[in-house]
């Protein structure tokens, strides 16, 4: 059964098993994350959750989301995302989801806008190996050749090469939730996820863990 | 630190931690586990370092065992140290006593710290 949540990244620190050990933890934070809209296979052609978390400004509003937001009446949310393989049955519109439908143990995938690196070279970018710097060498951190073989005349779709990096959807898969604070509205999840603090980041049941 | 990272693992902190400062000489008192016996290992030395806040908070002690220099880090806040004794307040003027590790014998020696 996939659950499903949005949150806000606030940070990493860390965290003590019962063992002693100290667990790298990412903390995400869910205050107020509601249900927008069930899709059905009947009228939307395929089943989904939709969920939104956060506010914008009343006046910066649009018509649009001020009435689609109206239907599960709550106010326009920010961050709008669809999970498909939540059963329907499990929510009702405008239902708010708290962040104790995950226990200490779930294994779930977090998906998030990746912090945008801006035009870097191979090397950063692709971990390809620099040239040396001195001894008349003319190769410093240029990437070499882009051959494949000798009488290819071309070069390979999708070969490695620099360019902007970064700002784009990530998902770390099969991450542990380690702690569930559900006063506070915070789920403390094992490793790091993609996007700076602050972001939107969407919490879900693994993929790996379904059977 | 995030206000709220803060506020959420305040309940990891120890509260039964002596107060101290690089230069004191510490006992830790670690818990091992043996298989599934568990019993207590001392580690008495020198405090050389003491860095990072809440949870993550650690400190280095460093002794000398069989002439072979010894450090380990622990993290403040560790279950997994039973307790700390606090045996001797040293006078030391910096806070990273890494020089330390270049001096033996009688040099490698702190100034007990008198309470004026």
């Amino acid at each position: 059964m996939t659950k499903a949540i949005l949150g806000r990244k606030i940070g990493m620190t860390q965290w003590f098993s019962p063992e002693g050990k100290a667990i790298p933890v990412t903390v995400v934070q869910s205050s107020g994350c509601v249900v927008l809209q069930k899709k059905d296979a009947a009228r939307d052609g395929y089943e989904a959750v939709q969920l939104g978390l956060g506010e914008i400004r009343p006046q910066r509003a649009v018509r649009a989301a001020i009435g689609h937001a109206k239907r599960a009446e709550v106010a326009p949310p920010r961050y709008i995302r669809e999970f498909r393989h939540v059963p329907l049955a499990d929510v009702d519109v405008g239902q708010t989801i708290a962040v104790d439908a995950f226990d200490v143990g779930d294994r779930v995938d977090v998906t998030a806008q990746s912090k945008g690196r801006g035009t870097l070279g191979a090397i950063q970018r692709w971990n390809m190996s620099r040239g040396p710097m001195s001894h008349g060498s003319k190769y410093h951190r240029g990437q070499g050749s882009l051959a494949i073989h000798r009488d290819a005349n071309r070069v390979p779709k999708g070969k490695h090469m620099a360019g902007r990096t970064g700002n784009a959807r990530v998902t770390m898969q099969n991450l542990e939730v380690v702690h569930v604070d559900a006063a506070r509205n915070v789920l403390f999840i094992k490793g790091s996820i993609p996007g700076p603090e602050r972001a939107f980041v969407q919490v879900r049941t693994s993929k790996k863990q379904q059977a | 630190m995030n206000e709220l990272i803060r506020q959420l693992t305040q309940v990891q902190l120890r509260k039964d931690i002596p107060d101290f400062r690089p230069g004191d000489t510490l006992k830790v008192h670690v818990k091992v586990k043996e298989g599934s016996r568990e019993r207590t290992q001392l580690f008495e030395g020198i405090v050389i370092r003491r860095r990072g806040i809440g949870v993550s908070e650690t400190y280095t002690v460093r002794k000398v065992s069989y002439g072979v220099g010894v450090e380990r880090t622990f993290p403040v806040h560790s279950p997994t140290v039973e307790r700390i004794e606090l045996l001797r307040r040293g006078k030391v003027r910096r806070a990273k006593l890494y020089y330390l590790r270049r001096l033996r014998g009688k040099a490698a020696r702190i100034k007990e710290l008198r309470k004026s």
